[in-house]
């Protein structure tokens, strides 16, 4: 039995949804009524069957609705996806690691057979079956980062560690959340964190490289973060803020059901073996307002997290022109009784 | 979370003796299948089961990367060392079991070179060895000069000439050859990294000479293992544990706190990856510091300490495990 994938889109007419077994598995960040800034990492080990960690790399109902909004997206701007010259052989330990992940998690979508460094790689859902010589990337259409990228779910970043810092010299950044990979390219780990209010002065940048440092082969590690997007739009980045900025201002007590999106980021970090880099995977999931409400404990908590959210990071993420409309919305759905501990839907 | 490695099962498959002090090893996994992807410069950790002790000792993957149906290791008899080498040349015969740890790679090449010049003191080769690997089968341009102390102890001299031909300068210090350093340093091309793998003495010596010369420091690498050394034995308090643990003359702070039952995290076991770094709590007498992960200041303010390599003596001592 295969994952049934949905024909929907991300921009435009935004026909993106959940269906009901989807929203159930979406991934809630919040384990308590209340939020802030704390170095969140666990090890990335899979989890319970039907949820997002059931594979270590998650495809989903929207894979192939995804892979399509991202072509789109790099028709329009081929500097979504860079790589300096040095992390090719990064791009190569990616490749890998995807193709064995998604074949390994979804045999009955995707097929990985190796012969040597003869390869053949079967994608059903997109109609892909290529041979090629591993390590060549003449035997690809894209370099191998481009190629393996355009055919997984998730923006990715392909970090070179050096000099004790890790700095981010390749990616497909195509689902971002306001930050733009053609502005952060070269830069290292406190250079592109720079405009993170608050963490900074915890300290929480220093021990978090700290860590990231030490991700270990075998090891990985992940964290969730989250913003709020209005309309189900993948491509929030700064190049087209002209776009999606606007809608911003949209936001009424009638429409916050259907408009208003929780994006959550399941951010994992994996170390690569030929090329000792990291790659951050940052996969986004959507779920709008009408959809995580179905779920009670969701909904007070909900409610009672961007009720009390500082205002530097209510504006940080973007937040701050809608929230009185959406706290006032989600406020007629906390009864304020108490939420059970931890993630999960009651 | 601890940050320590995954282990293989591995079966030793063959022993080698190279010259009279060095002797390989070969490991693969025990149920047939390859072992991880790693990259050169990578090191494991090999446990030794002597007797009732555990020891546990890093080694640099001499391999060449493309390969990984084994790893291979090099290891140099130290007769006056802990006893690590001697357990690994006397007791570690074909078809042992063992245990090593995930490959961790903290003497990684930096890709953007546009040359690599490698200096190679002894068995500081062996890193070596798999770095050369990796950038002959990528066609990267790379310079070796090996320091050995006579031909016969010159640990893969040969191998590598006959690899890699005039890319290999070898100086013998029975025939008193010397690498002409600055010479060496001051005729590279922009763009050249420096990779310097051997004893403490020599390490600090090209470190001062390429400071010295303008290079910057980004693009000059270095690994260094210290072994842990041994010392006066000490007793230490253990506050989170609560336990009072007694660190013997022959043993690490680190050993004797896992034998204790408290595991912290630890890579390199060898002063330079920062895993094991623990606060003091107080402390009355003087710290031995052996490492390379903690600053000065660090190391003056008496606040922390790398129980892998570094020990104390003194009248008490409260750690923060």
């Amino acid at each position: 039995m295969g994952i049934t994938f949905r024909k929907e889109t991300f921009r435009d007419d935004f026909t993106f949804k959940n269906s009901p077994e989807h929203i159930r598995r979406f991934p809630f960040p919040f384990h308590e009524d209340a939020y802030m800034y704390a170095v969140n990492i666990e090890p990335h080990v899979v989890g319970p069957k039907g949820s997002v960690l059931e594979n270590l790399i998650d495809v989903d109902e929207h894979y192939v609705a995804e892979m399509q909004d991202r072509a789109l997206v790099l028709a329009e701007d081929p500097l979504r996806c860079q790589s300096l010259p040095h992390m090719t052989l990064a791009g190569w330990d990616l490749l890998e690691l995807l193709m064995e992940q998604q074949a390994l998690g979804y045999p009955e979508h995707f097929t990985l057979t190796r012969d040597g460094d003869r390869w053949r790689w079967i994608n059903r859902p997109l109609g892909i079956d290529d041979t090629f010589t591993f390590g060549d990337t003449s035997t690809l259409p894209y370099g191998p980062m481009e190629y393996i990228t355009r055919q997984s779910q998730g923006d990715f970043c392909i970090l070179d560690q050096r000099d004790g810092n890790l700095w981010m010299d390749a990616g497909m950044v195509t689902t971002q959340a306001d930050w733009s990979l053609d502005f952060d390219i070269g830069m290292n780990f406190f250079e592109w964190h720079a405009p993170v209010p608050l963490a900074h002065e915890k300290g929480i940048f220093t021990r978090a490289l700290k860590f990231l440092t030490n991700i270990q082969q075998g090891k990985p590690a992940r964290r969730l973060n989250w913003t709020m997007t209005i309309n189900p739009r993948l491509d929030t980045s700064p190049e087209n803020y002209h776009k999606w900025g606007p809608d911003r201002t949209t936001v009424t007590p009638e429409n916050v059901g259907e408009k208003v999106h929780l994006r959550v980021e399941l951010q994992s970090f994996w170390r690569l073996p030929r090329s000792n880099g990291i790659v951050f995977p940052i996969r986004c999931y959507l779920i709008k307002m009408d959809e995580l409400v179905t779920q009670p404990k969701w909904a007070r908590r909900l409610h009672r997290v961007i009720r009390d959210l500082p205002d530097e990071l209510a504006n940080y993420k973007g937040l701050t022109r809608y929230r009185p409309t959406l706290v006032e919305w989600l406020s007629k759905l906390d009864d304020g009784s108490p939420t059970s501990p931890g993630f999960g839907p009651d | 979370m601890s940050t320590g490695t995954t282990k293989l099962d591995v079966v030793v498959s063959d022993v080698v003796p190279v010259n009279d002090l060095v002797t390989r090893f070969h490991f693969r996994r025990r149920d047939g299948q390859l072992l991880p992807t790693f990259s050169g410069g990578a090191h494991v950790v090999v446990e030794m089961r002597d007797g009732d002790r555990t020891r546990l000792n890093p080694y640099s993957l001499m391999g060449s990367p493309l390969d990984t149906r084994e790893y291979t290791i090099s290891v140099r008899r130290d007769d006056v060392g802990r006893g690590g080498s001697l357990f690994m040349h006397r007791n570690v015969r074909p078809g042992h079991e063992m245990v090593v740890s995930y490959p961790v790679n903290l003497f990684s090449l930096d890709l953007r070179a546009k040359k690599h010049l490698m200096l190679a003191g002894g068995i500081g080769i062996t890193p070596f060895m798999a770095q050369t690997a990796q950038l002959a089968a990528e066609g990267g341009n790379f310079e070796l000069h090996y320091t050995c102390r006579t031909a016969s102890l010159g640990t893969y001299a040969d191998v590598l000439r006959e690899r890699y031909d005039r890319r290999v300068r070898l100086y013998h210090d029975d025939l008193d050859e010397r690498i002409e350093l600055d010479r060496l340093l001051s005729s590279q091309p922009l763009g050249t990294h420096l990779y310097v793998c051997g004893p403490a003495g020599m390490i600090n010596w090209v470190r001062e000479r390429a400071a010295t010369l303008g290079w910057p420091s980004e693009t000059v690498h270095f690994e260094h293992f210290a072994a842990p050394q041994p010392g006066l034995p000490f007793d230490v308090t253990l506050a989170v544990s609560g336990k009072t643990i007694r660190v013997d003359e022959q043993q690490s702070l680190l050993e004797a706190i896992e034998a204790a039952g408290v595991d912290p995290p630890y890579l390199c076991r060898g002063g330079v990856c920062g895993q094991c770094e623990t606060n003091v709590i107080s402390f009355d007498g003087k710290f031995i510091h052996n490492d390379h992960w903690l600053s000065e200041e660090d190391h003056r303010s008496g606040c922390k300490i790398m129980p892998c390599v570094s020990r104390f003596e003194g009248r008490s001592l409260v750690l923060e495990r």
